[in-house]
């Protein structure tokens, strides 16, 4: 019997806490040293996490520590025990579940973008009406021929998502997601001197 | 200290700061320039086995019975892969073990060298931490790094994997102190918060049916915590259970214990456990052993859980108090705020305990007592009385006789006690008891093993032989995989699928072959004069007791069953025992 297993309640237990899935986004600041993102990773597939985004790069150099922000979906006795999984590998500084965060600013979410590269072929009115709607979503193109575009656009995962969507039938190629980046609102940061 | 050194001197020295005396391991290409080291100097004394999984279990075996981390030193290649059972092993029992690796060199890693593999990847999910050492000059850090995650917080294996060339390589060694004193990121708690330990405390007065529910982590934490496990017991009064890894902490003979709970464990406890109104769960993790069908398990109680790792707590059963902390301190916080309060028990807590003396004249652990074959419930009861009062350290492999061992061996003592209660690894008490043996060489270490799990590292005998060492290796012996059959009859129409293992070896010869000793005994009266005779033995011995063959570990919860479902010995008739798991508990191990 294991932690994902949604079985895994008491009665004493069903009546407190609810089976619903959740959406929560986490920051997880770590040593930038090698293998650190497949302890991460490895910690989700070991253990039956789903990870619906992920997106690493190290944010303070001298220190050589990296920003994990991962999007994960379980119910929130499982969201729990990945905070606390995950804050068990030794490498870990600090994790924090930013969707928890952000109801204290009565928000349902953090701050949350996604950037994304859409590549779209067509011509006439097809190739007209890319460049018009991606005007109406604020993307840039940032590489184009008679034949093509490259759009840059960036958001939240939804409109993101919806920009796809509609360049689909227009003649969409291919797509390149960062994944999310997340902060909190608010003065307060989580790689400062917090920890 | 600091001084210029090679890595594998770093190795040795660093071994030397952390106060380790023996060493578990097996030499091999990768590791040359370390064994170069071993053979130049006495302070550290190097046990040869015959396969590196018994490297591991043995070194488990030494952490177990001292309370200080065990040390294996193999190869790359097969030899950190022969460790993986050893290491995932500790993983799960939360054993300090540190686990040496030579690696090719670093120009060679990736290019799948020969004995080569990702010790690294493949050892990530089976340890505590693990660190590849590309440069010299981390080395001595990342060794006594090691020493500190894997004893610190929730104890557990740690893998150091060395390139050859960097055991070459010369550096500036450094010692232990400046190192850890605080970890940039690894910080594991101490003390528990003083407000939930106050309202523990407070819970546990207004407790009409209190249960204590202890496991490993009061072993792990310490002498210390037994002690204070004790007082708070004589303080309250209140009954005690325990897991598999608890047993010690509370001793057998002690007014309030109800013996070890869960699947095999006794009916009092059990039924204890579930009719309690207050529950501590104290180094516990609410396994699924113990827990039996969730949704009914103890249904109306509050629960407190004492637990170091934060990842324990919520993560199977609901609790009102958790208390993240190390069992000694906070027990000790416990014993001081009920003393300082001037608590006494409730006067219901005596009602309570006369419903418990009730369910303990069930005598759950009785058995058909036999005059021509051997119970191995019997061979292990005369195996006790032979050892009351004696200096004595039990392993065991895993199966019936392990439960059986579990049942009827009274333990007084922490660190006492060496199985493999998370992971069930065959082949685990041969090593344990020479590691035990190892860390203490004048006591009584005896394995209770089964027939088919002595086989699974026979070969250590070998290594005892090698070493002076005198494990005795009590097998009982039914020519079954005992547990595998009781459950093919529980749950597949009695249909022995593979479970019975025709031509097993003469164990008297076996070990003379070896050149140690061995007894076979067949008939209950011979039992005592051959146990007397087994502990007097110099050097190791096998003690082949063909016992009954088809007898079954009762009491039992069947599986997907509640603890207030038990199966009792008296009441398992083969139809009961056909019909004991319904068609949900089939699919559950």
């Amino acid at each position: 019997m294991n932690a994902q297993n949604p079985d895994a309640l008491s009665a004493y237990f069903l009546a407190e806490v609810s089976d619903t899935q959740e959406t929560h986004t986490l920051s997880v600041i770590v040593d930038n040293e090698p293998g650190v993102l497949a302890r991460v990773i490895g910690l989700f597939s070991g253990r039956g996490y789903n990870i619906d985004s992920l997106s690493v790069s190290e944010t303070e150099h001298e220190r050589h520590l990296s920003r994990v922000t991962i999007v994960t979906t379980g119910t929130p006795q499982i969201i729990e025990q990945i905070r606390h999984q995950l804050d068990r590998l030794v490498p870990v500084h600090r994790v924090r579940d930013l969707t928890v965060a952000a109801r204290r600013f009565k928000q349902d979410k953090p701050l949350e973008r996604e950037l994304a590269l859409v590549k779209v072929t067509g011509s006439g009115e097809k190739r007209l009406e890319a460049l018009r709607l991606s005007e109406a979503f604020k993307a840039t193109v940032i590489d184009a021929t008679t034949e093509h575009f490259v759009f840059e656009i960036t958001g939240r995962s939804s409109k993101i998502e919806q920009f796809i969507d509609i360049m689909r039938p227009l003649g969409l190629v291919e797509v390149s997601r960062t994944g999310v980046a997340a902060l909190n609102r608010g003065p307060e940061g989580l790689s400062s001197q917090a920890y | 200290m600091e001084r210029e050194m090679t890595g594998a001197e770093m190795v040795l020295q660093a071994l030397r700061d952390q106060e380790v005396k023996h060493v578990f391991g097996y030499p091999g290409g990768a590791v040359l320039p370390i064994y170069d080291e071993l053979i130049q100097q006495d302070d550290i004394a190097h046990i040869l086995v015959r396969h590196e999984q018994g490297a591991g279990h043995a070194a488990e075996g030494y952490a177990r019975s001292t309370g200080k981390p065990g040390v294996a030193l193999v190869t790359s290649g097969p030899g950190a892969t022969n460790m993986v059972t050893a290491l995932t092993d500790a993983m799960l029992d939360s054993i300090p073990l540190v686990c040496i690796t030579g690696q090719v060199p670093t120009n060679l890693v990736g290019s799948d060298a020969f004995q080569e593999c990702d010790t690294v990847g493949i050892t990530r999910p089976c340890t505590k931490h693990n660190w590849l050492v590309k440069k010299i000059e981390d080395l001595p850090r990342i060794i006594h790094e090691a020493f500190y995650v894997a004893t610190t917080g929730r104890p557990g294996p740690v893998v150091v994997d060395i390139p050859k060339d960097v055991q070459f390589a010369t550096g500036t060694y450094e010692g232990p102190k400046s190192i850890h004193v605080q970890h940039k990121s690894y910080n594991p708690p101490t003390k528990g918060d003083m407000t939930a330990i106050r309202a523990a405390v407070e819970l546990l007065a207004t407790a009409q049916r209190p249960v204590l529910y202890t496991g490993g982590g009061v072993i792990n934490s310490g002498p210390a915590a037994s002690q204070l496990l004790r007082e708070f017991v004589k303080l309250t009064g209140f009954p005690v259970t325990s897991t598999l890894m608890g047993l010690g902490a509370y001793p057998a003979s002690g007014p309030e214990w109800l013996g070890m709970l869960g699947m095999h464990g006794t009916y009092e406890a059990n039924m204890a456990m579930h009719g309690c109104d207050v529950m501590i769960c104290i180094g516990a993790r609410f396994d699924d052993r113990i827990t039996g069908r969730l949704d009914a398990f103890s249904p109306n109680s509050k629960k407190v859980h004492i637990d170091v790792d934060p990842s324990s707590i919520n993560k199977i059963v609901h609790v009102d108090i958790p208390i993240v902390g190390d069992v000694a301190h906070v027990l000790e916080d416990m014993v001081r705020i009920w003393r300082s309060s001037s608590f006494t028990p409730r006067s219901e807590v005596k009602i309570w305990k006369q419903q418990i003396d009730k369910w303990r004249a069930r005598n759950s652990l009785a058995y058909r007592p036999s005059e021509e074959v051997i119970m191995p419930q019997y061979a292990l009861q005369r195996l006790n009385e032979a050892i009351k009062g004696k200096d004595v350290y039990i392993s065991t492999e895993v199966g019936q006789h392990q439960m059986w061992a579990a049942q009827f061996i009274d333990f007084e003592e922490p660190n006492r006690w060496l199985t493999s209660g998370g992971f069930g690894t065959m082949g685990y008490g041969l090593p344990a008891a020479i590691g035990a043996q190892v860390a203490h060489p004048n006591a009584t270490c005896i394995n209770v093993a089964g027939d088919a799990s002595i086989l699974m590292n026979i070969q250590e005998m070998s290594t005892a032989v090698q070493h002076g060492l005198s494990p005795k290796t009590f097998i009982l012996n039914n020519s079954y995989m005992g547990m595998v059959r009781q459950w093919q009859q529980l749950l597949h129409g009695n249909r022995l699928s593979h479970s019975y293992t025709d031509s097993l070896p003469d164990f008297v010869k076996l070990a003379e072959a070896y050149g140690g000793k061995g007894f076979r005994v067949t008939k209950p009266d011979e039992l005592d004069d051959a146990i007397a005779e087994m502990i007097a033995t110099p050097g190791p011995v096998l003690f082949d007791c063909c016992v009954a063959q088809l007898a079954n570990c009762f009491p039992m919860i069947p599986s997907g069953k509640a603890h207030n479902e038990m199966l009792l010995p008296d009441e398992a008739t083969d139809e009961a025992v056909a019909n004991a798991i319904g068609k949900e508990g089939k699919a559950l191990v």
